[in-house]
């Protein structure tokens, strides 16, 4: 089996323990991890954007401030983000949302509460690896 | 037309109790890693030392509350966080409204016709017992009790009519 390059990534949850149980699960998932840089919403995802390099984002919805939908959508405008992919982890389960979701650029959607195994199925394929 | 209202009443109560207990069987076993299972009405009182609190709007309007004493709260956060990173104060008030918003998200995907027209708050944490809180949701009120190990965990839908 190829090793999996380590990548960085952003995850985004209001929540720092729902922070710790998405790196928990990501590294459970077999996703090797260099970095990992939290936002506790949008605009704060946002702003570490400016100042760092990310592979992957992992985005809750539900978030003061700056919800996902709305943190996707504006992203979209940052040139040097355009292409990271974002998979959403979120208690929101109605087909609207992820259409939404979606449709706003996001990759991926896990809906809480969630499996290892569902981190993984979601998530290596947009690293662009087998699940 | 009372006759009609203790229809639904009784009708969401028997359909959406075990939905409830459900979600909160599921997020249980998938996110804290053990099984709970209800207990009958009147055992195992619960003391609301911690109270967690996540609002419903649109489609379904009400608020959902999951109650525990203070051991039991920091179990939970033990459960989910692992023993070495769930010893403060925030965590387990941040572990407690996690599980809450995921009881209330779980409920309402499991419910036909909530798609998207219904909305969840940011989770609210109370510590102390020493409260009345009155919703003024005045529809019914769903409520079970679960064994989390051996504490008894509430957890309590109240919605509008």
């Amino acid at each position: 089996m190829a090793t999996m390059e380590k990548i960085r990534a952003l995850i985004v949850d209001d929540s720092s323990v729902m922070r710790k149980i998405v790196e928990r699960s990501l590294r459970q998932a077999g996703v090797e991890l260099a970095t990992v840089v939290e936002a506790g919403n949008g605009a704060e995802a946002l702003a570490v954007l400016a100042k760092e390099s990310v592979d992957l984002i992992l985005c809750d919805i539900n978030m003061p401030v700056m919800d996902g939908l709305e943190f996707v959508r504006q992203m979209a405008q940052v040139e040097s983000a355009k292409g990271i992919p974002v998979v959403m982890i979120t208690t929101e389960g109605s087909e609207n949302h992820v259409v939404q979701a979606l449709s706003a650029g996001a990759r991926g959607y896990i809906r809480k509460p969630f499996t290892p195994d569902q981190v993984k199925e979601h998530v290596l394929p947009v690293l662009g690896k087998k699940s | 037309m009372s006759t009609d209202t203790s229809l639904v009443v009784r009708s969401h109560e028997e359909n959406w109790l075990p939905i409830l207990e459900l979600a909160v069987e599921e997020v249980f076993e998938i996110m804290l890693g053990c099984r709970v299972k209800p207990v009958p009405k009147g055992e195992n009182a619960v003391t609301g030392e911690y109270t967690a609190m996540v609002g419903l709007a649109g489609a379904l309007c009400g608020i959902l509350t999951l109650t525990c004493n203070k051991e039991t709260a920091r179990e939970l956060a033990k459960c989910m966080l692992g023993p070495e990173i769930a010893d403060s104060e925030e965590q387990v008030s941040d572990a407690l409204g996690e599980i809450s918003n995921m009881i209330a998200g779980n409920f309402k995907n499991k419910l036909a016709g909530s798609d998207g027209g219904c909305m969840l708050s940011v989770p609210t944490v109370i510590k102390g017992g020493e409260y009345s809180f009155r919703s003024l949701a005045d529809g019914e009120n769903l409520e079970t009790t679960m064994l989390f190990v051996d504490h008894p965990v509430s957890v309590c839908l109240q919605l509008h009519s």
